[in-house]
């Protein structure tokens, strides 16, 4: 029993687990301690609503126009040498 | 990301753009433009600089054009162009370096040791008391946008380095392997950033929706 994750030990290494980063044997470990932890369950869950939500973050999806003109302009600079 | 259609496509485009081709040049600028922007923001932070950045970068990728070899996606190769770019100028602005090793080398706990009970007590290093479940996502669009709010004003307060690595991982969404190429960090090391600014946004998720609910 000495070599099972304490929960302040599961919240460090949650990142390792959700990005696919752990040795297998941790792997098993982590999910061992998942099975009967209630407390780390909630918590795993909430660093995926986490990822979740901050992907919903609004992103600029396009250049505002002076700058892609600026651009353009620098691009018939450059072809004139 | 980078399949055969997208080597044949880019070579096309590559000659493109060495013949001089401004069509070519703009379709580039439309795919990868607003991107390249977006990783000089998360740098810079002033849209000025950012526009700055990009330009500049944009200039670097055509002069080096005849040295890119196509050992990498041309998106690859232009993002790492700006995150370059960027990085001289948010040191020129005087502003902490990202990525130092400083910033590595401090220890962090996901949370404060309070919420673990402590060496002399019953159950060590297990919690005081569990994390509370949150509520379900509220149906309100108000309240979403609230939280969306919440998530970008923390992950702006980040050291540089966590800001970075959470904005391209999970804002942006790529893969581990191209925030390390791109910022030339160690997988370990962008796995320590990460989670620091992943328990972060988190713990300020956790105080927002548990305070609310009470």
């Amino acid at each position: 029993m000495n070599d099972e994750f304490k929960c302040q030990e599961m919240i460090e290494v949650v990142t390792d687990y959700l990005d696919d980063g752990m040795p297998p044997e941790e792997r098993q470990r982590f999910e061992r301690h998942l099975s009967y932890c209630a407390g780390c369950s909630t918590y795993v869950e909430q660093m995926r609503e986490t990822i979740r939500q901050t992907g919903t973050i609004p992103r600029e999806e396009s250049l505002p126009p002076s700058l892609r003109e600026e651009i353009v302009a620098q691009f018939r600079n450059w072809r004139r040498g | 990301m980078n399949g055969p259609e997208t080597l044949s496509s880019e070579t096309a485009l590559l000659a493109a753009l060495r013949n001089g081709d401004e069509d070519a040049f703009s379709a580039l600028v439309d795919t990868y433009g607003a991107a390249m922007r977006r990783v000089a923001l998360t740098f810079v932070r002033s849209s000025a600089v950012a526009d700055e950045v990009v330009q500049e970068a944009w200039l670097g990728a055509l002069r080096g054009l005849d040295r890119f070899e196509g050992r990498s996606a041309l998106r690859t190769w232009l993002l790492r162009i700006v995150a370059n770019v960027a990085r001289t100028h948010a040191v020129r602005e005087a502003r902490t370096v990202p990525f130092s090793s400083l910033e590595l080398a401090e220890h962090e706990p996901a949370l404060p040791p309070d919420r673990f009970q402590g060496p002399d007590e019953q159950h060590p290093h297990r919690w005081v008391s569990f994390p509370r479940p949150w509520p379900a996502e509220p149906d309100s669009a108000l309240l979403s946008a609230e939280t969306r709010k919440l998530i970008a004003d923390t992950i702006a307060g980040l050291p540089d380095g966590q800001r970075v690595v959470i904005s391209l991982r999970d804002v942006e969404g790529w893969d581990s392997a191209e925030v390390c190429s791109v910022l030339e960090l160690s997988e370990t090391n962008q796995r320590v950033l990460l989670h620091r600014a992943r328990s972060k946004v988190r713990a300020a998720l956790e105080r927002h929706l548990t305070t609310e609910s009470t």
